[in-house]
């Protein structure tokens, strides 16, 4: 039942206020007609009666309050959804851009999704191997998990989170392909950022496996607010209906907050810090909580935003909060990306907090923990003591001290430091550190188990010594 | 029976409902959607809806229900899955699939199980609100039937048998009794009175039992940065926490987190009583993408259950992850009501609601004809913004919990874990224990416990100076207090979530490590004295065996640590 008004009473920035409407619902998608005929989609953002605010995906100029045309649909936001999305390209609204023709389906899913009810979760434990040491062996990441990489402009984000997707494979027993269908949201890139993905995803092949949703820099600001829900709700319905493995990436997710301050300030809501609104953290988890396993499905939902912290501070509202609800991070540093290491990620602040559900003798190897938390301990140390340096000069250091200094710069330099194409086995990871530790007094190997130093570790400390 | 005028997220008003009532629940649009009023003006109400609001629209009916938001208190809490509202999430999943969807109506409390009732009351005593009228058992735990608060009488009639939570068990004058009863969630429980802190929640986690202790009834808060384990610490609590029942509040946290509960907690088992710790725990899940109104309310729901437990006579530990979240729910319902917002927009009123929820922690004598005593003790986690504990949360919690855990991102960064700063931390329950201590553990475990704190402190005036001008300017005496405090930080503090012997020391073990990381100080600036130099002293091999007491079992560690105290003595005697 489409209900039409021409009575809108006020355009601000993004919002339109029709009047005279008694009975239109919250949340409600709207078309808006242009007194040029053009068409806009819009929802429903607050309704009384005689009065609808209602948010407009896109741009509100040629907008007018005497032609514009409101239509009400009656129904809240919903998306088509089959198998025949794989490969290809929509715009952030869902239109295709690529040519083909629109989708057509009997199931269209609400883009808001459902909460899953915590009982249907399974935990999520299969090990992804990316093939990068330093997200493999010291922040592991598990099929289900929301793990986002926090950068800042200038990074290489995009490489890294190319290369996860062109090398993560999950290691399991008893699966053929451990491959991953990879759904992609853009949000706010450049033209040029969106190219390298789609170039990349079409020189390895990935693209027939890949959903893309793009909204780019120049396209309406307010419809960053829908691509990644729709993104989300695709790949809901290819892990838990179609049984996929399903990479999500979104990227970035700082523009889409953004928005969030847009249509917040543009509704003259009390703000939050920084003006975003007080509601972001809820309204992220509303994304990112939309990954996991459920018990009895095959296909998962695995994470994968990105967003660039102003200013590289971690403070910022957005790291934070999106911190406070994701299962760890990923962590880029300038400072390594300036010392030509690539990927930069700087383990210290890293985490993933499902690690510890990943690894272990069936999973991984036994000594995965042990080793991780030495690098760590061990690495932490060594970057403490070049502060030290700097003020003391390195010949004040003692012997034991020299070792740990010279592990840090190893670490960064042979650990951390990979190729862009160089895929490594958890193993050759392991081993590494291993190598690597071998370089430290051996009473100082605190977090290892002796009998894994026996094991795994040893034999590298001998080829050190001759 | 009114109608809704005005929908804005989570927030609707409904006209035409004059004559209802603050904090009464509603029904909202054709779905039935649960709401509570929150403001009341002319025949106009505010009301928080407790599930999502998609598609309401002007004009769908709003009913009154008359009562206030209810919990429903009877055997079948313990191992159980609830939502905010107290709805079972087996039961919404049986109903409903794999996803919340709306208007899912399911009792809290099962009503076709069948529970065995055990009368202790006889017909004729005279009983009032509190007393014990029967039994029933609920996994390993004697659930006590007791008579609701404010009745009194003469038990008229009370059955032995199999019993529904809605059938009658018993008569006390004209009011029928059940094994379930209602409780509004927002008003606190009734209690005789408070007693004082003297017995310590053993907690097995050798920072809070022998730095930072709380104590049973106690009030406690942990704020800190994302990533710096505040997860990990209330679930670590919840598993080893000596209390007899568990709430745990998953307060707009990970769905993911919840899961990690309901896998582990099933297949963990309690070290006092053998039984898997799922059977001693109530969980309360409101993920952080269920409703935000459902959010408000989970804490109370959560308490309210704890208080139940705690009439009955045990001590309820309730770990609420995170209040935070909670108090974000406050703002974000205070916004949309557009109230005049206080700090940071929190409302003016968050101080008091942080003050009423930690107020309802505590060790009492519980309302009843005799003396009984049961305990609720609150750890609340923090998620201050950027670890910036000034923000009001934080601030509002401090002033009223005693015993302040701070988590460190530095600490969490380098992998010291459990990442509690030990020269921020503090817990005001101290003195209350002290007696408690001297008869539990050793008469002088204040003092040992003062003396490795003085160390600790001296190591962090000590680093300000090593930062300038490197360890080696030190005197040797001092270094030695840079190498005692370390052993304190690595192989005293630091504690492995992960490692089965690690994750929990007994008191005895936390003392005896303590002694003996002492006593290899002592010795140490007593072999200096004596002239021994100090890299032969640094070089003792006692230091890999004090390394190695965290992985020794709770039982063992007495022995071991007498072992390694005696080869100390030797080592630094023979100079």
């Amino acid at each position: 039942m489409i209900k039409e008004y021409q009575t809108v009473k006020e355009i601000f920035g993004p919002i339109v206020f029709v009047e005279g409407v008694d009975d239109a619902a919250y949340n409600e998608v709207v078309q808006i007609v242009m007194p040029n005929g053009e068409k806009k989609k819009g929802q429903v953002l607050e309704t009384t009666k005689g009065l609808v605010a209602v948010q407009v995906f896109g741009t509100t100029a040629g907008l007018d309050t005497k032609k514009t045309k409101i239509r009400f649909t009656g129904e809240t936001l919903r998306i088509p959804v089959s198998d025949e999305v794989l490969g290809r390209v929509f715009s952030g609204d869902g239109t295709p851009i690529d040519g083909g023709p629109p989708i057509v389906s009997k199931e269209r899913i609400d883009v808001n999704g459902a909460a899953i009810n915590p009982t249907a979760r399974a935990s999520p434990h299969d090990f992804i191997q990316t093939g990068i040491s330093t997200i493999d062996a010291l922040n592991t990441l598990v099929r289900g998990q929301k793990l986002p990489i926090f950068s800042t402009a200038g990074l290489p984000h995009n490489e890294i989170a190319v290369q996860i997707a062109r090398q993560a494979t999950v290691r399991k027993e008893g699966e053929k392909s451990g491959d991953f269908v990879v759904v992609f949201a853009a949000m706010g890139i450049t033209h040029a950022e969106a190219s390298f993905f789609m170039q990349d995803f079409e020189r390895t092949g990935a693209l027939e496996r890949a959903v893309m949703f793009l909204n780019l820099a120049n396209d309406p600001s307010i419809e960053r607010i829908i691509t990644p829900r729709l993104a989300l709700t695709t790949a809901e319905y290819l892990a838990f209906e179609r049984d996929m493995q399903v990479l999500v990436i979104l990227t970035d997710m700082t523009s889409y907050c953004d928005s969030l301050r847009e249509i917040s300030a543009a509704r003259q809501e009390v703000p939050g810090r920084r003006g975003y609104p007080g509601y972001m953290y809820t309204d992220l988890s509303s994304i990112y909580e939309r990954a996991g396993t459920i018990h009895g499905k095959k296909g998962t939902v695995t994470q994968l935003p990105i967003l660039t912290m102003p200013e590289e501070d971690i403070t910022h509202p957005i790291p934070d909060l999106t911190g406070y609800i994701t299962e760890g991070q990923i962590v880029l540093s300038r400072e390594l990306h300036y010392k030509n290491v690539y990927p930069c990620i700087d383990v210290l602040p890293s985490l993933s907090r499902l690690m510890n559900l990943g690894i272990g003798p069936t999973r991984t190897r036994e000594d995965h923990a042990g080793v991780s938390s030495q690098l760590y301990a061990a690495y932490a140390e060594g970057r403490d003591l070049r502060n030290l340096v700097a003020v003391v000069g390195e010949e004040a250091l003692s012997e034991r001290d020299k070792k740990f200094l010279s592990f840090a710069n190893v670490f960064e330099n042979r650990f951390v430091r990979q190729g862009k194409t160089e895929n490594r086995t958890i193993e050759e990871s392991l081993d590494l550190g291993w190598e690597l530790l071998a370089g430290i007094p051996e009473n100082e190997l605190k977090r290892v188990k002796p009998e894994h130093y026996e094991k795994y570790g040893k034999k590298f400390r001998k080829e050190h010594k001759q | 029976m009114g109608k809704l005028a005005k929908i804005s997220g989570p927030l609707v008003v409904a006209e035409e409902v004059r004559g209802s009532q603050m904090n009464e629940v509603v029904r909202v649009g054709e779905e039935q959607l649960m709401g509570e009023i929150i403001s009341l003006k002319n025949d106009r109400a505010s009301i928080q809806v407790y599930e999502d609001t998609s598609g309401l629209k002007p004009g769908d009916p709003v009913k009154l229900t008359g009562a206030p938001l209810q919990v429903e208190l009877g055997p079948g809490m313990l191992g159980t899955v609830f939502d905010g509202i107290q709805r079972p999430l087996h039961a919404v999943k049986d109903k409903a699939g794999n996803f919340i969807t709306r208007g899912i109506e399911v009792p809290s409390l099962d009503r076709r199980k069948k529970w065995a009732f055990k009368p202790v009351a006889k017909k004729g005593d005279i009983v009032k609100g509190g007393d014990i009228l029967g039994t029933v058992k609920e996994y390993g735990i004697e659930h006590r039937v007791m008579v609701p608060p404010g009745m009194e009488g003469k038990v008229t009639k009370i059955s032995e048998g199999e019993f529904t939570v809605e059938d009658v068990i018993a008569e006390v004058e004209e009011n029928q009794i059940t094994l379930m009863q209602k409780w509004g969630v927002r008003v606190a429980r009734p209690y005789k009175d408070k007693k004082r802190f003297d017995h310590l929640l053993v907690t097995g986690k050798r920072i809070i039992d022998t730095f930072f202790p709380i104590a049973k009834g106690g009030a406690g808060a942990i704020p800190g940065p994302f990533g710096s384990g505040k997860t990990v610490n209330q679930q670590d609590l919840a598993k080893y926490a000596d209390a007899e029942v568990i709430v745990y509040i998953g307060c707009g946290e990970r769905g993911n987190e919840m899961t990690e509960v309901l896998t582990e907690f099933p297949k963990l088992v309690d070290p006092k009583t053998k039984k898997p710790l799922m059977e001693r725990t109530v969980l309360i899940a409101n993920t952080s993408n269920m409703p935000v109104a459902a959010r408000e309310a989970s804490i109370y729901t959560g308490i309210t259950i704890a208080e139940y437990y705690r009439d009955m006579g045990y001590s309820v530990a309730l770990m609420a992850d995170s209040t935070s979240r909670w108090a974000e729910a406050l703002r974000e319902i205070s916004g949309r009501m557009e109230e005049m917002p206080g700090e940071e927009g929190y409302p003016a009123y968050l101080g008091r609601k942080l003050a009423e929820f930690y107020e309802r922690s505590g060790r009492v004598s519980c309302v009843c004809s005799h003396d009984r005593e049961g305990s609720v003790t609150i750890v609340g986690a923090v998620s201050p913004p950027g670890g910036d504990i000034s923000e009001p949360v934080s601030q509002g919690t401090l002033r009223i919990t005693k015993t302040f855990w701070a988590l460190d991102a530095n600490l969490s960064r380098r992998r010291h874990y459990p990442a509690i700063n030990w020269l921020k931390s503090y817990s005001l329950y101290l003195n209350d224990l002290q007696p408690w201590y001297d008869k539990n553990v050793a008469p002088d475990f204040i003092t040992v416990r003062n003396r490795a704190m003085e160390l600790l402190q001296k190591e962090a005036e000590l680093q300000n100076i090593v930062q300038l001008v490197g360890p080696d300017a030190l005197p040797d005496r001092e270094r030695l207090v840079l190498e005692a405090s370390k052993m304190l930080r690595e192989d005293f503090l630091q504690q492995n979530s992960y490692d089965e012997v690690d994750v929990y020391s007994t008191l005895k073990k936390q003392y005896m490590m303590v002694r003996t990381i002492l006593h290899f100080y002592d010795k140490a600036v007593a072999a200096l004295e004596m002239e021994m130099p100090l890299e032969k002293i640094v070089s003792a091999k006692e230091k890999e065996e004090i390394a190695k007491m965290k992985r020794v079992p709770n039982d063992d560690a007495e022995k071991f640590c007498i072992g390694i105290m005696k080869s100390i003595d030797s080592t630094f005697a023979r100079g």
